[in-house]
């Protein structure tokens, strides 16, 4: 689906959602109340810039004080790679970003991530992978980094890393794999209104970070649970 | 470990378990997961790489001054430090605990080149986890602090970390950031970064650059006892995690662009932040860069 279609079908009354320089911001009637939504639309590298002015959204959005729900919709690339981001201290502004959902969370905000597209690296940790609950659109496809690339860094040949891809999906790029990881939640329908969907996230927001047992359940991330367990409950106990 | 010892050690030099030793009070060290429970990567084989038997982090508890400290030590001569699944999984355990048990801080001595390809998708998934646990535990009044002067730097989902820490102190070669020059430069071109330009890197990235800009809060000197006292200030000194908190920050970091968005290299950066001899940065030594550091105002905040 692209943003268009997706805000049509969460919004068919209408609503105040704009894109600008590949930054989404803006708001709908939602479920009584509204509904506001930030993102990355186009496949848009997340740069200084822009991760400020995503999270001044966002924290205008908490001083509100209203406790709306925050969708973050992303297609986006990488985190912008150059020589003036880093200089600029693009660390800081990502993790501002992601420290801002992380507040409204806490701030009793809903957040919920709608991956509908690309995303990767520091642009996805910043984003999507920074709501309470993170749904996808069927076609969306999340990375850390492609295959030719983990080629390049691993020195293994790309037709063996693509068989490896088909039964291992803690390295491979795709929806798919960052499903079984537990790193997405749910898929949801393209057919079917996206609203209810999304109001039927909310009313099941997990309570802890269940993303460690969601991939052991599905089998993408078979120990990280356990050993998170293992390490707090012999800290715990002294 | 006493402190002669611990006078001599170079952060840069030692390991992760070395950096433990030394940091915390003789002997208080206590590991959770150790190497010889023999908790491996259950992914490498597949790759026909090597494992550790820590999987290349060192998580416990131990005491700095007598105060209880959670820990975790990433090892940078295992496979960069980078996050893998059972590598991400024992700091994210280690932070959810802190939130129960509230220790004095919680100390990271992160030392990264960020998400280990090999498990690409359990890596960045424990950093977005790990992040929050982060902001759970500050948000109960556990100070994070991040240590950094490692050998791998804090390069990818790592400089995010950083950027999520409480407080941070870096020394020279703490180098911070989330593109690494490599990728810049693969992905980019050399024009862009060239990333075999030593002094370009440390200029760009480095602990000097960070600290001058406020991106770290204290410089050390490349010793174990130089970041101990420097842990001991930052944990004293660490701010809320709060609305107000996070509202300064925005204005720090929008102030930063707005003033040196224009800047070429970090020296242009240095001259407008008022240093006198921005080409003598580089290679000032402590003494003479906490003097500089004290002429810009952008270096001390609360905004973090």
């Amino acid at each position: 689906m692209t943003l268009a279609e997706i805000l049509a079908s969460l919004f068919p009354e209408g609503h105040a959602v704009t894109v600008a320089d590949g930054l989404v911001a803006g708001e709908g009637p939602f479920e009584g109340g509204r509904l506001r939504v930030i993102g990355v639309d186009g496949d848009a590298p997340l740069g200084v810039e822009g991760a400020l002015t995503l999270a001044g959204h966002v924290l205008d959005a908490v001083r509100a004080g209203d406790k709306a729900p925050i969708l973050v919709a992303v297609d986006s690339d990488s985190q912008r790679m150059s020589r003036r981001d880093e200089l600029l201290g693009l660390n800081e502004c990502l993790a501002h970003l992601a420290k801002a959902l992380l507040l409204a969370d806490r701030r009793g905000h809903p957040t919920v991530g709608l991956l509908y597209g690309h995303s990767a690296a520091g642009a996805f940790i910043a984003t999507a992978l920074a709501t309470r609950v993170l749904a996808a659109l069927p076609g969306a496809n999340p990375s850390v980094m492609d295959l030719p690339s983990v080629a390049r860094v691993t020195k293994l040949p790309l037709e063996k890393l693509q068989e490896m891809a088909k039964s291992t999906p803690v390295f491979a790029p795709g929806l798919d794999n960052m499903l079984a990881t537990g790193a997405v939640h749910a898929v949801l329908d393209p057919e079917k209104p996206l609203g209810p969907q999304i109001r039927d996230l909310i009313a099941v927001l997990p309570e802890r970070d269940e993303r460690d047992r969601l991939g052991q359940e599905r089998g993408g991330r078979p120990v990280a649970e356990a050993i998170a367990k293992a390490v707090a409950d012999q800290i715990r106990a002294g | 470990m006493a402190g002669p010892d611990r006078d001599r050690l170079s952060w840069y030099e030692a390991s992760a378990r070395q950096r433990l030793d030394a940091l915390l009070d003789p002997g208080s060290f206590t590991e959770v997961l150790g190497p010889a429970e023999r908790r491996m990567s259950p992914h490498l084989p597949l790759f026909d790489l090597p494992r550790a038997f820590d999987d290349g982090i060192v998580v416990g508890s131990g005491s700095l001054d007598g105060k209880t400290m959670f820990v975790a030590a990433q090892e940078g001569r295992f496979m960069g430090g980078a996050f893998g699944e059972v590598h991400g999984a024992k700091l994210v355990g280690l932070l959810r605990a802190a939130l129960d048990v509230k220790p004095a801080a919680v100390l990271l001595l992160l030392d990264t080149g960020g998400v280990r390809l090999q498990e690409a998708n359990a890596g960045e998934t424990a950093i977005a986890e790990a992040m929050r646990a982060i902001v759970a535990a500050r948000a109960a009044g556990v100070p994070v602090v991040g240590l950094i002067g490692g050998r791998a730097g804090c390069f990818g989902g790592g400089g995010l970390i950083a950027g999520t820490c409480s407080r941070l102190a870096v020394s020279e070669g703490g180098r911070i950031s989330v593109s690494g020059p490599e990728v810049i430069e693969t992905n980019k071109g050399a024009e862009e970064f060239d990333s075999k330009d030593r002094a370009l890197v440390w200029r760009t990235m480095g602990g000097k650059h960070r600290r001058l800009i406020g991106g770290a809060d204290a410089f050390c000197a490349d010793t174990v006892s130089a970041f101990r006292e420097a842990a001991l200030r930052l944990i004293a000194d660490a701010p809320a995690f709060d609305l107000d908190t996070l509202t300064a920050e925005q204005a720090r970091l929008r102030a930063r662009i707005d003033r040196f968005g224009q800047c070429r290299d970090a020296t242009d950066i240095w001259a407008k932040l008022g240093v006198n001899d921005p080409d003598a940065v580089p290679a000032m030594d402590t003494g003479a860069f906490d003097e500089t550091v004290a002429q810009a105002r952008e270096a001390v905040h609360d905004a973090r």
